[in-house]
């Protein structure tokens, strides 16, 4: 394996500046405190019910993703120049969203080819020529960082269209100020609770123009077997916003109501946690019942305000994904702040033969794949596995990139031997509404608790952090 | 609120409430089956059990006999019974999960933490102790629930449809298990029973936990005609027809008082407890207690119907 830069003490060596009073506690704390802690939270999760669902596993259908109570600390420094490179990534991806949908500009350039756009499962016809209210697509994005060395931050994956994580970032950070307030009385860590408000306010400025002075948001989640179901009743509750389902919707004269208690009440916000292919049966996949039949026309109509807006999607592409420097570029005239991991588009001849040649050193990954499915990690998969996917690849090379292999920085982490380093990656949640950016600092930090593994993915095992930004 | 929040509300309780009254029939079936025939009689005490639990015909689609094993477990543990225990608690963790903003944390932890337990129990249980504690737990995780309801939820529309739900379960369960005993309540009974119903009585009053307050309330022993007073008219007896009602209407005016509109639920409710209030005991005796209770079960089933369509969908 590569030699990975360890967040608390580099290559080995002395302890990093922001690490200093962790490393101390680290190692004056008992061990079987930690483990008593860990069991502890893992009692609170599972009485809170913070659970998720594992697609095919019918006997773990609520699964709870394992905590590490050890934080991962970001100084100050580290976040602002994050902070920058997020909004400045975020900016970018409305104005080619809009783009897109709109004057198609890029194209023109040249930038990025009409194929990639056009033949893109993930683009939808349907929203050419909408203007969506205020031009704002991306009211909530994920941004997937890793990080190799001290210095260097990638951008792994821009995720979209209704990026989750979110709560585990909030609860997380509850937890610990319960399990160890002696360790906040050390640190000064930014607060991230005020996430619910600053979603709501950012919900609130793009209800339509139509709405009244205080629009009604609410949240769309597809049902009760949703892996994130826990998290969208935990927003809806923090946001203060009725969490609906389809069914509770219905559209009259291009307006969107909710069946209440006390008859109709008109929607003006809907954040939807329902991917694009189910929002609508009447114009989308017509066997959806999760959908609300006609939101799509009440949508068009400018009646209601959709967050995310419709087709994101194409900017979750990570064949889009590899021309973001250049998209970047076009939309704000500015160096991009975060780097992209260098990417081999597959479905360009002379890429493909270069992955072809160098399957066992790659990373290879669907282009609209997500969850850590169905990707190839070259140097750590078996002879037979790699031959099994270059067949895979060779029969569909439009729907894979590869990239190389990362070091990504390693966290101390509790292991069954004590504590261990462990890779990492980072999600920050990025909100963008009318005249109004945010980013919470902090993030959702996800852990590869299996020694070597760099699937940080929940649904393959991965675990998940507090993580801290600190103050200087 | 969501019309689909509220229906969850509604029957959440009304689940919760059902579990209870189930594990209290189990509880007393249990002590009755035990006594000396002398003493008990030699009717079938499980088949009274599942008649009073409502189940007797989806019983009959599983099992050809009806005794202590093939009961326990069909009202306690089966998955082919939608009504037993274990299905009324999973069924209420399902819609509680669906509703979980309406609910307190304190409510949604009674409930998961319930539902977590119940697997403790597995598929059923191995000897009448155990069972017994599994019957003990039952009743707890439902005082459990409803003190964390009364004590942790707002006074608003969600805590007037829950309360809906325990209510209207509530009458429902009581209505059925004097209908199933009826004929052990009739006054004539005396003389032909004697000693002999006594323990019947003594178990219906045990199954509506209701046989201290009966020693409070009328300071005799055990007369049938004051056990059916007690269960129907009585105000202070929180589970009699007259209690359940005066709380349903109660909620009711408290939601059309702050929706600003009255409905059909609203006076269907005022209806039958006009009626109770207005009703004597020798009276439903002459009309016949088996035709009052009959009626009195359809009335609250109507009245269910009609929250429902007023407000639940």
């Amino acid at each position: 394996m590569l030699s990975a830069f360890d967040e608390m003490r580099a290559y080995g060596g002395t302890v990093r500046s922001g690490y200093k009073a962790l490393d101390t506690w680290l190692r004056d704390i008992a061990p079987d405190v930690l483990e008593y802690r860990r069991r502890e939270a893992e009692l609170i999760f599972r009485r809170i019910g913070i659970t998720f669902a594992v697609y095919g596993e019918a006997q773990a259908q609520e699964r709870l993703i394992p905590f590490d109570v050890i934080p991962r600390i970001l100084s100050g420094s580290e976040w602002r120049l994050l902070e920058k490179g997020l909004t400045q990534r975020v900016r970018a991806l409305n104005a080619f969203i809009r783009d897109v949908y709109g004057a198609r500009e890029i194209l023109r350039a040249g930038v990025v080819s009409n194929d990639l756009i056009f033949r893109n499962p993930a683009f939808r016809p349907e929203m050419s020529g909408l203007r969506v209210p205020h031009d704002i697509y991306v009211h909530i994005a994920g941004i997937d960082v890793v990080r190799t060395d001290a210095e260097t931050f990638y951008v792994l994956e821009d995720n979209v269209r209704t990026p989750s994580g979110v709560s585990y970032m909030l609860e997380n950070r509850e937890i610990m100020m319960r399990l160890f307030p002696e360790l906040f009385s050390q640190h000064r860590v930014a607060p991230v609770e005020n996430y619910p408000d600053e979603l709501l306010a950012t919900l609130q400025s793009v209800a339509p123009s139509v709405a009244a002075r205080d629009p009604i948001a609410v949240l769309l989640t597809p049902g009760i077997y949703n892996s994130a179901y826990y998290e969208h009743t935990f927003l809806a509750d923090k946001l203060g916003v009725e969490l609906v389902e389809g069914r509770d919707l219905f559209v009259k004269d291009e307006v969107v109501y909710m069946r209440t208690t006390q008859g109709p009440r008109r929607v003006d916000v809907i954040y939807r946690r329902l991917d694009d292919d189910f929002l609508d049966p009447l114009t989308f996949r017509p066997d959806s019942a999760l959908g609300v039949p006609g939101l799509f026309t009440a949508y068009q109509a400018g009646n209601v305000t959709l967050a995310n807006a419709v087709g994101t999607g194409i900017a979750d592409d990570k064949a889009v994904y590899s021309f973001m420097p250049e998209v970047i570029r076009f939309y704000t005239g500015e160096e991009p702040i975060l780097k992209n991991v260098p990417t081999w588009r597959c479905r360009e001849p002379e890429h493909l033969s270069y992955v072809l040649d160098r399957l066992d050193e790659l990373v290879v990954k669907e282009v609209h794949g997500s969850g850590g499915y169905g990707m190839l990690i070259g140097p750590a998969a078996t002879k037979i596995a790699v031959e099994q996917f270059r067949a895979k690849l060779k029969a569909a090379p439009d729907n894979f990139i590869a990239q190389p292999m990362l070091a990504l920085s390693t966290c101390p982490t509790c292991v069954e031997s004590g504590v261990a380093p462990r890779h990492v990656d980072l999600r920050p949640f990025v909100l963008s509404g009318r005249n109004r950016e945010c980013v919470v600092p902090g993030g959702l930090t996800r852990v590869a608790l299996k020694e070597g593994s760099v699937v940080v993915n929940s649904s393959q095992g991965g675990g998940t952090k507090d993580t801290w930004v600190l103050d200087g | 609120m969501l019309s689909r929040t509220a229906d969850n509300l509604y029957w959440l309780s009304r689940y919760m409430e059902r579990a209870e009254y189930l594990a209290r029939i189990l509880d007393s079936t249990q002590r009755l089956s035990k006594l000396p025939l002398a003493y008990a009689g030699t009717s079938n005490e499980w088949e009274s059990a599942l008649l009073s639990a409502g189940c007797a015909t989806a019983f009959s689609q599983v099992h050809a006999e009806a005794n202590e094993t093939t009961v326990s477990d069909f009202l306690g543990f089966s998955t082919d019974n939608p009504s037993s225990i274990r299905s009324c608690l999973e069924l209420a963790r399902t819609n509680a999960r669906a509703v979980r903003t309406a609910l307190t944390m304190e409510m949604w932890d009674a409930i998961n933490g319930t539902w977590l337990e119940l697997k403790n129990f597995g598929n059923g249980v191995s000897s009448r102790e155990e069972f017994s504690r599994f019957l003990r737990w039952v009743r707890e995780s439902s005082l459990l629930y409803d003190g964390s309801a009364y004590r942790t939820m707002l006074r608003n529309d969600a805590y007037w449809f829950s309360r809906l739900g325990v209510y209207i379960e509530r009458a429902d369960n009581t209505a059925r298990i004097l209908d199933v005993k009826y004929h052990l309540l009739l006054p004539e009974n005396e003389w032909v029973g004697g000693a002999l119903d006594y323990f019947q009585w003594s178990a219906i009053l045990r199954s509506v936990s209701a046989l201290t307050a009966y020693h409070w309330v009328y300071r005799e022993s055990l007369k049938p005609w004051l056990v059916a007073d007690l269960l129907i008219l009585r105000e202070e007896m929180p589970r009699s027809l007259n209690s359940c009602y005066e709380a349903i209407v109660r909620n009711l005016d408290s939601i059309a008082g702050a929706y600003g509109r009255q409905g059909l639920a609203q006076r269907q409710a005022r209806g039958i407890r006009t009626r109770l209030q207005n009703s004597r005991m020798d009276g439903i005796f002459q009309r016949g207690l088996h035709e009052f209770l009959g009626e009195f079960i359809t009335e609250n089933n109507r009245l269910g119907a009609a929250i429902a369509e007023q407000f639940l969908i």
